[in-house]
């Protein structure tokens, strides 16, 4: 259009006015695509509770349970391990106030009864599933080592507890899911509410 | 018969001009500057690589099968029962190291010679936009062999995005469209890899050649060759591309090519940093591998995301360092302030600085590939010393020094000592 035309301006704002409810048509021909990428109903449906039998697991020894697609660590700790926990030094967060864990294991062992640990096996940092290294893992994990989780994705380190130490990039303990104890051998992961 | 050929192409160039006319603006008559050396054939291998990508992943398309339950047996089938498959298997898998080399020197070269400097500022960014893209279609492709390797990598990867504040944890889960990495994840990382990100990645090497054609290539002395014309227009130090360029090229891809058989038949995993060995595991959500490292053309900005500290009870900190150390990428034109392009004619500080990088950006993926712990911990104590790993602090001092070669470069490249830049190409 060369500048000595004139500018027909009903017919520039019908263009403008198309134009922008164009581009609102498209932004919400948008939204159907981008929400179909949202978990489906059946993914939301899925992740019910889990009854485990807990009798066989001995001292000391760490069984892993599948909760809604995650590892859950279930831990008979031993007398030993307890008392590691009371020595546990440069933790991030030694009373687990800015971790998740439900108000029953917000205590020092972080669990219902101390030599049972339920927890879940997935860091803090990027969702990896640590390792246990015990105490006699010493030469690998330092001198100072007295039994823990090692994670090997970026390095970070937690107690028997689940509760990370300083200079590790995870920022919080690792979490610890809903149980309750249907009986002293049969453990519910994922629901923590009495008669359910 | 020759005459007949002729006779069909002026049939078809009266009909549709437009092909005979981008074959001359793109090659015939394209003029390029004739002092290319060995840094200029990374753009051809680059597209000789992505044509290879694309072939051979189509075939791959026609036996794999994106499902949790099948994906990482069907690539096993296509090892063993397809005829030829392992072949177009290790081709693929070769073919996407393969491209980040290219690229990497490919990039390497625009560093070394000033070519993200004015006027070729869009080159560059239209090229951080292919590294970018390629990054996340390597990252989507990992996953689909559902070994131990691609189920780790995604889950760490995508958790990423989780540490964003306030929207983190929606988008994760948007990403995934579960609450774990799960079939779900693996189906919608076939449909990106396979046809999202290609078409992308297409639209962005076109956009990348035809910005670079319309300014015109730089060279190893960073001479602007359209200053100096001949009575017809035509620059003095300019060849045309095709058939000098073509022809250049063609040996380097015969090299190239020759190098790329070798490690796809003798050595197609490359001791485990092409194919990790733990991919050979079908995927275990409840057990993640001893030691998992990303694929080696990760591993700096995996190093630099290790290094970072959490902050305030948030892992976000060490992501967003690994985000802003590609984004600033995108910066160096305008970070660069030197009168002169080509490192040729640069000062020391410009050499230092790119010297250091160099040394940084590999000690940084060395790192990346090992555990924390490879070079031991500091036999003392100290309140600063949050972790006594050696290699976490070795990593920390590089991130630091990456950061810096970009942050400071205005500053030294202003006051770098410069030679004076000839007004022709060197041979």
């Amino acid at each position: 259009m060369s500048d000595n035309q004139k500018v027909d301006k009903t017919r520039r704002n019908l263009v403008v006015a198309t134009s922008v409810a164009g581009g609102a048509a498209s932004v919400g021909a948008a939204v159907p695509f981008v929400a179909s990428m949202f978990p489906s109903e059946r993914a939301k449906a899925a992740g019910a509770p889990i009854d485990v039998d807990i009798s066989a697991i001995a001292p000391g020894e760490l069984k892993v349970f599948e909760w809604r697609g995650k590892p859950v660590w279930v831990i008979r700790r031993t007398e030993d391990m307890l008392a590691a926990l009371k020595k546990s030094a440069g933790l991030t967060d030694p009373a687990s106030k800015s971790s998740q864990q439900p108000d029953y294991a917000s205590n020092e062992y972080r669990s219902l009864k101390p030599e049972v640990m339920v927890m879940e096996g997935v860091c803090t940092h990027l969702g990896c599933s640590p390792q246990i290294r015990t105490a006699e893992a010493k030469a690998e994990m330092g001198a100072d080592w007295l039994g823990g989780f090692y994670c090997p994705c970026h390095g970070s380190k937690f107690d028997l507890a689940g509760r990370v130490f300083r200079g590790a990039p995870a920022p919080t303990n690792l979490p610890v899911p809903p149980y309750q104890f249907l009986s002293d051998s049969t453990l519910r992961i994922g629901d923590d509410k009495k008669g359910a | 018969m020759a005459s007949r050929l002729m006779a069909l192409w002026d049939w078809f160039d009266a009909r549709m001009p437009t092909v005979g006319e981008e074959w001359r603006k793109h090659a015939a008559e394209y003029y390029a500057p004739k002092n290319f050396n060995f840094w200029y054939y990374f753009g051809a291998l680059s597209l000789l690589v992505l044509v290879i990508q694309i072939v051979s992943g189509i075939f791959l398309t026609m036996h794999y099968k994106p499902d949790a339950a099948l994906a990482f047996g069907s690539v096993e089938y296509i090892m063993r029962d397809v005829p030829g498959g392992w072949l177009i298997r290790y081709i693929h898998t070769t073919g996407a190291s393969a491209f980040f080399i290219v690229v990497y020197l490919h990039m390497f070269r625009a560093l070394l010679y000033g070519s993200y400097k004015e006027p070729r500022e869009l080159v560059w960014i239209f090229g951080v936009l292919i590294y970018l893209t390629l990054m996340g279609e390597a990252f989507f492709g990992y996953l689909l062999p559902w070994g131990q390797m691609s189920y780790w990598g995604a889950q760490v990867i995508v958790n990423l995005f989780g540490t964003v504040p306030f929207i983190g944890e929606t988008l994760a889960l948007w990403i995934r469209g579960d609450y774990v990495v799960s079939d779900v994840t693996l189906n919608r990382f076939f449909a990106l890899h396979v046809i999202a990100l290609p078409l992308v990645l297409l639209g962005l090497v076109v956009a990348h050649i035809l910005a670079l054609h319309d300014v015109g290539s730089n060279n190893p002395d960073g001479v602007e060759i359209k200053k100096n014309k001949d009575a017809s227009g035509k620059p003095v130090d300019g060849i045309p591309f095709h058939p000098y360029y073509t022809v250049k090229d063609t040996v380097g891809a015969i090299v190239f090519l020759a190098v790329f058989c070798i490690v796809m038949f003798f050595m197609p995993e490359l001791g485990g940093y092409f194919i990790e060995h733990n991919n050979y595991i079908p995927a275990d959500p409840l057990k993640t591998p001893e030691h998992i490292a990303p694929v080696w053309y990760f591993t700096p900005y995996y190093s630099i995301l290790r290094a970072v500290p959490p902050l305030f009870n948030s892992q976000f900190p060490g992501v967003a360092a690994m985000g802003i150390a590609t984004m600033i990428l995108f910066l160096l034109p305008w970070l660069d302030r030197s009168p002169v392009k080509s490192i040729r004619y640069r000062g020391a500080y410009w050499k230092s600085a790119v010297a250091i990088f160099v040394v940084v950006f590999l000690v940084l993926g060395y790192l990346g590939v090992k555990p924390t712990t490879v070079w031991g911990q500091f036999g003392f104590d100290a309140f600063f010393l949050d972790t006594k790993d050696r290699a976490t602090w070795v990593a920390r001092l590089c991130t630091v020094l990456y950061f810096a070669f970009f942050i400071l470069m205005p500053w030294y490249t202003a006051r770098d000592k410069v030679k004076p830049v000839p007004d022709r190409v060197t041979m």
